[in-house]
């Protein structure tokens, strides 16, 4: 397959050269998604938090519906959102439809229950652990939610990477909201959409490529962050 | 110390969320002109992948300051848009459903723009041996009586419709046997001629798309020159009583534009390969 090595050598040529266009995607890509984790996590890790730790009624259905929704077909958030953002939709007031914010906003809903679900269970595992101590010291809900998540932050930093991971990759949702406007919509996973559309098959994988390497260098960063502060607080 | 982490983790996060969203953008690329001044098209993904708007756009934006942004799907599903207020312009291939756009009011008036043609591609063994027709319908009749594989769009573009009047032309369902030698995509013309070089199977694609397709594999035109694969381009401003949020000024800036001598000349001008790929065809008394 001459396609493999075309890849390879274009993608390491756009790199190299630091092609402008492949730049504004790729900057558009991580602020998109990077923005959406963030969003997600503040929803996410402490709805997952309470659900971990507060007895209510319904509690069990809504762990399985937050874990369900874990599988929430991009293309759907994606038709959703616009539905939504659409002028003839309830927000098309807004003007968001056809903007990075509204592949943020539909990221974030893809990407939220993930980090819930992985929350849940991470803060499930170490309240077992803590609960009588907690107890025993009369600590508040609020308190004992903010002290768990804290404890469990190595863990929670993986669920925030798995949410990276979904946003980053998926396409069905941004290209609807977003359009795939050149030099306004336009991340990875819509250019690479748009390049198999063209048939250029080489070029498509090179983004693939650099795509990837993106999530390698987030991924690096994330671990490296980690390990130094594991260092610190052994110190 | 419980009281503590809880703030330690709060402020965190919020210090990461405050970075992300003020720091990233101002990094980010930064919009070339003021937010206003630009009008969304929604169009096909001919224009688009064929690398017409990419010769075209940047022309009209140095003359008028507008900034055109596109967002290029199937005709069927950038009728849908503008039917929801979602462009300012609707600038796609499929007269008669242009024609019912502007009827029900969602468009003010409909301008041919520019025409090009279609055409049947198919492996270059041609398994049903239709190479050279130039009688679409009976070339259709004969890929149906020889049970070739055809990839379909399935998608309700304007290819797509076009595609089903020529086999109701041959007098074929092809539907019957969809899923058998019939496959109907249901995704873009590139992706469909993707599909059609991995199967060796026969598509029908406008020539603009065909001609800057990269990936033909062992595909080549195999019916062109019939009258009934005509292709023409229309443009339509999206109407302002129905959708109050369309910018008109700038819309009717643009459409005019397209339909000047001007525009006109742009579009003749673009070449791929040599070779000419739309064909401008404005009626020169109304513009």
């Amino acid at each position: 397959m001459q396609d493999f090595t075309d890849a390879f050598v274009l993608a390491f040529g756009l790199i190299a050269t630091g092609n402008t266009d492949l730049v504004e995607i790729v900057l558009l890509s991580l602020r998109v998604s990077l923005t959406a984790v963030l969003i997600a996590g503040l929803i996410g890790m402490p709805l997952g938090a309470l659900l971990a730790v507060a007895r209510f009624p319904g509690r069990g259905g809504l762990i399985v519906v937050v874990n369900a929704l874990m599988g929430l077909p991009p293309v759907v958030v994606g038709l959703l959102v616009y539905l939504m953002l659409s002028n003839a939709g309830p927000l098309g007031v807004l003007q968001l439809l056809y903007t990075p914010t509204a592949m943020i906003i539909a990221q974030a809903i893809l990407v939220t229950p993930i980090i819930a679900a992985l929350t849940r269970q991470v803060v499930d595992d170490l309240n077992r652990e803590y609960d009588e101590q907690l107890r025993s010291l009369g600590v508040g809900w609020y308190d004992a939610v903010g002290t768990l998540l804290w404890d469990a932050r190595a863990s929670l930093a993986t669920a925030m990477l798995a949410g990276f991971g979904r946003a980053v990759a998926e396409v069905g949702a941004v290209i609807i909201v977003g359009g795939n406007i050149n030099h306004v919509t336009r991340v990875m996973t819509t250019a690479i959409a748009l390049e198999t559309s063209k048939g250029n098959l080489a070029l498509a994988l090179a983004l693939g490529i650099i795509l990837l390497l993106l999530a390698l260098g987030v991924n690096a960063a994330v671990l490296a962050f980690r390990s130094d502060r594991l260092e610190a607080a052994r110190a | 110390m419980v009281k503590q982490t809880t703030k330690r983790f709060v402020v965190g996060l919020l210090a990461g969320a405050g970075l992300a969203l003020a720091g990233l953008p101002v990094s980010g690329p930064a919009p070339a002109l003021a937010a206003d001044d630009f009008i969304i098209v929604q169009s096909t993904t001919s224009t688009e992948n064929s690398g017409l708007f990419k010769h075209l756009l940047p022309m009209f934006t140095d003359t008028s300051g507008i900034e055109v942004r596109v967002v290029a799907v199937g005709t069927g599903q950038a009728i849908k848009n503008a039917q929801n207020c979602d462009g300012d312009v609707l600038f796609v291939h499929a007269k008669p459903a242009e024609e019912t756009f502007v009827a029900e009011g969602y468009g003010t008036n409909r301008s041919d723009v520019m025409y090009n043609d279609f055409v049947i591609v198919g492996p270059k063994s041609d398994p049903a041996g239709v190479k050279g027709s130039a009688d679409v319908a009976a070339a259709l009749k004969t890929l149906s009586e020889k049970q070739a594989a055809f990839a379909s769009r399935g998608d309700d573009s304007g290819t797509h419709k076009a595609e089903l009047r020529l086999w109701q032309a041959a007098g074929i369902d092809p539907k019957a046997a969809s899923g058998d030698w019939y496959r109907e995509t249901g995704s873009g013309m590139g992706a469909t001629l993707n599909t059609a070089a991995g199967m060796d199977a026969y598509a029908m694609t406008d020539r603009a798309t065909w001609i800057a397709f990269q990936n033909k594999g062992d595909l080549e035109i195999v019916v062109e020159g019939d009258d009934r694969m005509f292709n023409q381009y229309g443009i339509i401003p999206v109407s302002a009583d129905k959708c109050p949020n369309v910018k008109a000024d700038l819309s009717k800036t643009f459409v005019d534009w397209v339909l000047s001598a001007e525009g006109q000349k742009a579009i003749a001008d673009y070449k791929l390969d040599g070779q000419q790929l739309f064909f401008p065809n404005a009626d020169k008394t109304s513009g």
